[in-house]
């Protein structure tokens, strides 16, 4: 029993660790999908990223935290103040001490840090078969294709080829580096019912899951593009000014 | 005049009476205002300036980061995503600082690049030069050090990795890998000591710079030519030729160093930074930053660990040496033939070890970089001082104003003293 969970353990270590690294030595193609923050001036789609929300909180939230996010947050995804403190409020938060000294619950608000499913790391593996599911705060960030590669992960659950034989409780997955994984495939058909009629297919629900973490990951990304336009713009003009003056001066030197 | 006080020419009587006390003033004015500057060069000698700008966009960035930093293994990590979503403007701070650091590296090895092409580190410059060389290994500690703080991955293993070459040294190696650690092994007192020299060292570096300029304006600039100004009008005053000129090429540098900032801030990083330090698991690859992977290429190359430290530091400390390597006379690399191929070849091989440092150390790329390796140190130690004596230079030109003003074909004087010093 000691030993099987030990080497579920380190299996677990070992496969984690190996990912990004494997990720980075490009030998799985991870294909490019189209999303609305693509490029120079992309921006996030709010609808998509408030039903990505919904898929972590009915779905992911079971076993991956989100720690370094709050609820306030989702305020920037387009949400009123009264949703985001309905939303938080939902969310039993373990807080205290109280005058008598003890911690007790009370409901979340928006000022939280999104609640962790597990109360610590070993916690978490004793329900995961010894498998750590990391947080997915600066999951985008944290693998080489970030949302491309999430996407690719989320909907990329096959039958093992003929010839692989897989380790006990691992699933395969065509982009997970050495394709064997202890996540089984996240996402079913229907599996959430999305308020604006959109049909939840897996890769719908990829899609909008994988907007939501590149959001949780990069915040700042609009403003950061936004700034960047108008500094470089600026820039540019000015560099033109400078060329100018520089010319000025030097009009009268022959070199 | 009266007695003790400086003879100031400035008019303005508040400017006057400090300058008369302390002539601060004076001194702006003579090694920024009036300073002599060869008319020639071109836009390689901005990256002085550009990276004198950068260390001061670095310590300024700097210290608004460790204001809001923690310094301990189970807040590092978390501080700095807290300055990337809660702390106003905080995102653009940390990637402005951390792409600084790459910014900072591309111009200091254009800077060294043009050093060496253009053959500034002869006499009478050696000091200059090795001051340089002490600045860009104070520049590499304070940067591995500022990679450790965010607490990520390769923070960690970076560390690990690289404090531990120096248990390679025989004696005292255990010894100063301890000293590094402050215990035994990469934890929370290795994180505390190198915030600490973090942010100390960019204070050495800018006192170093300081001795840098200092030198500088003892011998002046060298230039394209390799000549010394022979009079007035080889020269011009630095302001406002030489502030107009750094001025256009430092705007181009922001827009460069922008593009990165705001569109691709983390293009230059490794993705397992993103995620926290963890000591039981190791990345199967373990990589420095790009400006150290010449370096870590050089000492994967030698298949003893002693020796490939030995050659990794080596490959730096013989630039301190250059000057008494590279006999030749002739300065600047356009009148050496032979030398230009040489060196281009050499700055190939820089290139090619750069790569070659990210790739697994296996296979073909071992052998490529062994070659490199190779070709890196003889150019130092066998091709210069054969060059010195066997290359036959092309004739300079007689002043630095002469082939600008096209004074047709140089007299024969100017072809028979190739050798001509200064």
């Amino acid at each position: 029993m000691l030993r099987t969970s030990f080497k579920a353990l380190a299996l677990a270590l070992g496969l984690f660790a190996a990912a990004p690294a494997h990720a980075a030595g490009g030998d799985i193609a991870i294909p490019d999908r189209k999303f609305s923050f693509d490029g120079v001036f992309g921006t996030y789609d709010r609808a998509s990223a408030q039903r990505g929300f919904q898929v972590y909180k009915e779905v992911c939230s079971a076993c991956h935290s989100l720690r370094l996010v709050s609820y306030r947050n989702l305020r920037e995804l387009g949400l009123t103040e009264a949703q985001v403190a309905a939303i938080a409020s939902q969310f039993q938060i373990v807080d205290g001490p109280n005058d008598e000294g003890q911690m007790f619950e009370r409901p979340g608000r928006p000022a939280d840090r999104f609640r962790k499913p597990f109360a610590n790391d070993a916690a978490a593996r004793a329900a995961n078969n010894g498998a750590l599911p990391p947080d997915l705060s600066v999951m985008t960030k944290a693998r080489a294709g970030g949302a491309d590669y999430l996407f690719a992960l989320l909907t990329g659950y096959v039958d093992p080829p003929p010839g692989v034989t897989l380790m006990d409780g691992m699933h395969y997955n065509k982009y997970f580096p050495g394709h064997q994984i202890a996540m089984g495939a996240p996402i079913n058909p229907d599996q959430v019912e999305y308020a604006d009629g959109t049909k939840a297919t897996v890769e719908q629900m990829a899609h909008d899951v994988s907007t939501f973490l590149q959001w949780a990951a990069e915040p700042e990304l609009e403003q950061r593009r936004a700034l960047g336009v108008k500094i470089i713009i600026f820039l540019t003009i000015l560099a033109g000014l400078t060329y100018a003056v520089k010319r000025k001066i030097w009009a009268d030197v022959e070199h | 005049m009266s007695i003790g006080l400086h003879n100031s020419e400035f008019k303005n009587p508040v400017v006057r009476w400090i300058d008369q006390r302390m002539p601060v003033f004076t001194m702006m004015q003579k090694e920024y205002g009036t300073f002599p500057t060869p008319k020639n060069f071109n836009y390689f000698w901005n990256f002085g300036a550009l990276a004198m700008v950068t260390l001061m966009i670095m310590i300024a960035t700097g210290i608004f980061l460790s204001m809001h930093y923690a310094a301990h293994t189970g807040l590092a990590f978390d501080s700095v995503e807290r300055i990337m979503r809660d702390v106003n403007f905080g995102w653009l701070i940390r990637y402005v600082h951390m792409n600084g650091a790459s910014m900072f590296f591309i111009v200091v090895y254009i800077h060294i690049f043009r050093g060496m092409y253009y053959g500034s580190y002869k006499a009478p410059r050696e000091l200059l030069w090795m001051l340089g060389v002490v600045i860009f290994l104070l520049m590499m500690a304070t940067a591995f050090m500022g990679y450790v703080l965010p607490w990520g991955q390769m923070s960690f293993w970076g560390a690990t990795v690289i404090t531990n070459l120096f248990s390679a040294f025989p004696v005292v190696g255990n010894f100063i890998v301890e000293l590094l650690w402050g215990g035994f092994s990469v934890d929370n007192p290795t994180l505390n000591r190198f915030f600490s020299l973090h942010y100390l060292l960019p204070f050495v570096i800018f006192g170093v710079v300081f001795l840098h300029v200092a030198a500088l304006h003892i011998t002046g600039s060298n230039n394209p030519l390799g000549i010394e100004p022979k009079g007035p009008q080889d020269t011009l005053p630095f302001h406002p030729y030489y502030t107009a000129k750094d001025s256009v090429g430092l705007v181009v540098y922001f827009i460069v160093f922008a593009v990165l900032v705001f569109f691709a801030p983390n293009y230059l990083g490794h993705p397992d930074n993103y995620i926290p330090a963890n000591p039981l698991v190791t990345p199967p690859h373990i990589v420095p930053e790009w400006y150290f992977l010449p370096y870590y290429a050089i000492l994967r190359a030698v298949p003893d660990k002693l020796g490939g430290v030995l050659l990794m530091f080596g490959s730096i400390l013989v630039w301190f040496v250059l000057p008494w390597l590279d006999r030749s006379p002739v300065r600047s690399m356009r009148f050496r033939p032979l030398a230009r191929i040489f060196f281009l070849l050499w700055t190939v091989c820089f290139l090619v070890l750069l790569w070659v440092g990210a790739k697994p150390a296996e296979g073909t790329y071992v052998l490529i970089a062994r070659i490199a390796t190779a070709y890196y140190f003889a150019y130092f130690l066998v091709i210069l001082p054969l060059l010195a004596k066997f290359e036959r230079p092309l004739p300079l030109p007689e002043s630095i104003s002469r082939p600008v003003l096209g004074g047709g074909p140089l007299p024969a004087g100017a072809a028979a003293k190739p050798m001509e010093k200064a």
